[in-house]
């Protein structure tokens, strides 16, 4: 047990300020901070849905989570179930073996809903491509879309700043 | 690069009355393809199980813009000390069938379950007929491999139900799960049946993510289709790349400057660190032990950022390319990612000591989900799920590609088989891999970083194995007419592990299954193509 409270204070604190971390220079997370608090009481509930990703969009939303980025200290939380969800973050092409499945995961979404397609499959299918027999298409193809987050995959920085856009919109 | 022919089995199913033809238009001739006789196929799986060979992979072809008129099938076997032997048969193209091996090797079920989907080929004798990339909704005739079925279809919606194994009897209870999973992770579909807490069986659903990856190669040039190689599971993306570029070059008997073979090593091992040290943490988290997992992602982000500053990419995507790799290191970052990986290894000894001292996680991990090696063994685990249960195949060994021919691989051999063993092998990955990066670094060769890639004939294929970080990825690529690919055939670790997990979850507690699953942590979309 000592060497764990050890490493515990020898590691510190490695939260950052959001945007230090891509040496950006905006303060992106007091901004998400300040819009969660405003519009969603303090809590924006995420639903992560990979309609068909390469898992690659999923290692960086993954890392969103870590402790140098910890999205939770600005009220963001990814949940288990849409059924409790405010957004649904959605990655990969949509394809056609999760087409329904999206669908329903979408309907079971709450009302008012936000949905923003992560990564450049979720918007354009990328290298995948549109026109094929297994995808179904793009995130809008199938459900509304309130924002897109560019990347092949979208680093951390670029995911927060997506979710940022999206609740502000 | 021009090895002798590999003749071994070839001699072997001679001595049993079963002819072959070597396959000239097949390269390396140290891996041969060897024609066989369709009604001999059975027969000499059943030899390559006799001789204790493992089971690689299964997949069909067209014929090659060289020859229109026949439909083949193709099987790969391995032996640890002769190495890899791929056989094809032709099949009648207006009513393929094929004789069933599964009885043989039942890695290959699965596989030829997905010839049924894909190509329409009939199986004779499978035990197992349901289908499996496909779903139900798709048209019984869909059987998008074939030349005739364009890559634009759009399938029309059709009914049907898949029948899941049934269970019946006091007090068990069927508990579905996905294909949506309540984590960040990837779709698919289990289905358990449970008495009390424990797991009587449990049946995965896959083929969600079936993006037909495999169709989307057809007709791309070596150079494009090694951005979606690098895409068919992003967190191998490097071995993926890997593995695709060598069977093009292996294909076109190109020869790469030792420089780059050793960067694209360096760049394996980075990401069989990186997987290995996330892994380890998210399963310390799902047995409860969050410690452990705010340590293993911050250690993930630090070799991330050095990714990003390095190479300019945080997984390593599109950084190996057919003739060579797309980056070159100066001595200064060769230093800074020497200490850096030494570093890494260094925090996770000490982590790992605190794990081993974390009572409350030993508990959870030591005797959970075992695989006994008799079951390793006949399933053919691949990677660390194999090494924790008496399998140690290890490709940078058996086949020893450059660089690693001139590298001593330490393969970790455990035999338990259950989540505390994957656990250990993977921390002793991460310490091989932070020693293997150390050694190639200190030995930097001069040269170029990458040399022109020019396609092979028409008619032309080559195979290689590489070993990402889950395991062994057995690649097969045939190029056409006008220098493109008309057939890319991969077979993903995942493929032959997601039976593991199956096995190893038996008795095991519904709330250990987390723990389980990222023990093996296979791959979905890796498996779905």
């Amino acid at each position: 047990m000592i060497g764990l409270f050890t490493k515990i204070i020898q590691t510190g604190k490695r939260a950052e300020a959001l945007g230090e971390a891509e040496h950006a220079t905006e303060l992106l997370g007091e901004q998400l901070g300040a819009a969660i608090r405003k519009k969603f009481q303090g809590s924006l509930a995420i639903r992560e849905v990979d309609a068909g990703s390469c898992n690659g969009c999923e290692l960086e939303i993954i890392a969103a989570n870590n402790c140098y980025y910890d999205l939770e200290r600005f009220g963001v939380h990814f949940v288990p179930s849409p059924r409790f969800a405010d957004m649904l973050l959605v990655t990969g092409p949509v394809t056609r073996n999760m087409e329904t499945a999206l669908k329903m995961t979408y309907e079971a979404t709450p009302n008012p809903k936000l949905v923003v397609a992560a990564g450049d499959c979720a918007i354009n299918c990328g290298v995948f491509g549109k026109d094929h027999y297994a995808i179904a298409g793009s995130v809008a193809d199938i459900i509304p879309v309130d924002a897109v987050i560019h990347g092949c995959p979208p680093t951390p920085t670029d995911i927060i700043r997506g979710i940022l856009q999206a609740i502000e919109a | 690069m021009i090895h002798d022919a590999n003749t071994w089995f070839a001699e072997r199913l001679s001595d049993h009355g079963i002819v072959t033809s070597y396959l000239e238009d097949h390269h390396p001739a140290a891996m041969p393809c060897l024609q066989v006789r369709r009604l001999d196929w059975a027969n000499v799986a059943e030899e390559a199980r006799r001789h204790q060979m493992r089971f690689v992979s299964l997949w069909a072809a067209e014929a090659g813009a060289h020859d229109e008129k026949a439909l083949y099938a193709y099987m790969a076997f391995a032996h640890p000390e002769h190495r890899h032997v791929l056989l094809r048969t032709d099949l009648n193209q207006n009513d393929p069938a094929l004789q069933d091996i599964g009885r043989h090797y039942v890695a290959a079920v699965r596989m030829q379950r997905s010839l049924q989907d894909m190509f329409g080929i009939r199986v004779e004798g499978l035990a197992d007929t349901r289908q499996w990339l496909k779903h139900e909704h798709w048209p019984d005739d869909a059987h998008p491999m074939r030349r005739d079925f364009p890559a634009t279809t759009r399938m029309q919606e059709s009914d049907g139900e898949y029948a899941f194994i049934r269970a019946e009897g006091d007090g068990v209870y069927e508990y579905p799960v996905g294909p949506v999973h309540a984590g960040i992770i990837e779709p698919g579909h289990f289905r358990f049946h449970a008495v009390g807490e424990k797991i009587l069986n449990m049946e995965e659903r896959l083929g969600y993510v079936h993006k037909g990856v495999e169709k989307r190669f057809e007709g791309l040039t070596a150079a494009e289709g090694v951005r979606l190689a690098g895409r068919i599971s992003g967190d191998s993306t490097v071995a993926h790349a890997w593995a695709f570029c060598q069977a093009c070059e292996n294909a076109a008997y190109l020869e790469l400057p030792a420089y780059a073979v050793t960067l694209r090593a360096i760049l394996c091992e980075r990401e069989r660190m990186a997987n290995h040290i996330g892994d380890i943490g998210a399963i310390c988290n799902d047995g409860g032990f969050a410690f452990m997992h705010v340590q293993m992602q911050r250690l993930r982000e630090e070799m991330a950022r050095m990714h990003r500053d390095i190479f300019g990419h945080r997984l390593l995507m599109d950084l190996i390319v057919p003739g060579g790799v797309a980056c070159r290191l100066s001595s200064e970052t060769a230093a800074v990612l020497a200490e850096d990986s030494r570093r890494m290894a260094a925090e996770v000894e000490q982590l790992r000591s605190i794990y081993a001292d974390h009572p409350s996680i030993q508990e959870r991990v030591i005797g959970s989900g075992t695989v006994s090696v008799e079951d390793a063994t006949s399933v053919g685990l691949l990677g660390y799920a194999g090494r924790a249960s008496g399998v140690y195949a290890d490709e940078r060994v058996e086949e020893a590609y450059p660089p690693y021919d001139k590298l001593n691989v330490r393969v970790p051999r455990g035999e338990f088989g259950d989540v505390a063993t994957r656990v250990w092998v993977r921390f002793e990955e991460v310490a091989e891999s932070a020693r293997l990066i150390c050694e190639l670094l200190q030995a930097l060769p001069e040269g170029a970083e990458r040399v022109e890639f020019n396609a092979p004939e028409a008619g032309i294929s080559g195979f290689d194995a590489i070993e990402g970080w889950r395991g062994e990825i057995a690649a097969w690529v045939r190029f056409g007419r006008n220098g493109v690919i008309d057939r890319y055939a991969v077979r993903d670790p995942s493929e032959i592990n997601w039976l593991g997990l199956e096995l190893a979850v038996r008795e095991v507690p519904v709330p250990d299954f987390p723990l389980n699953n990222k023990s093996f942590n296979c791959s979905y979309s890796g498996n779905d193509l």
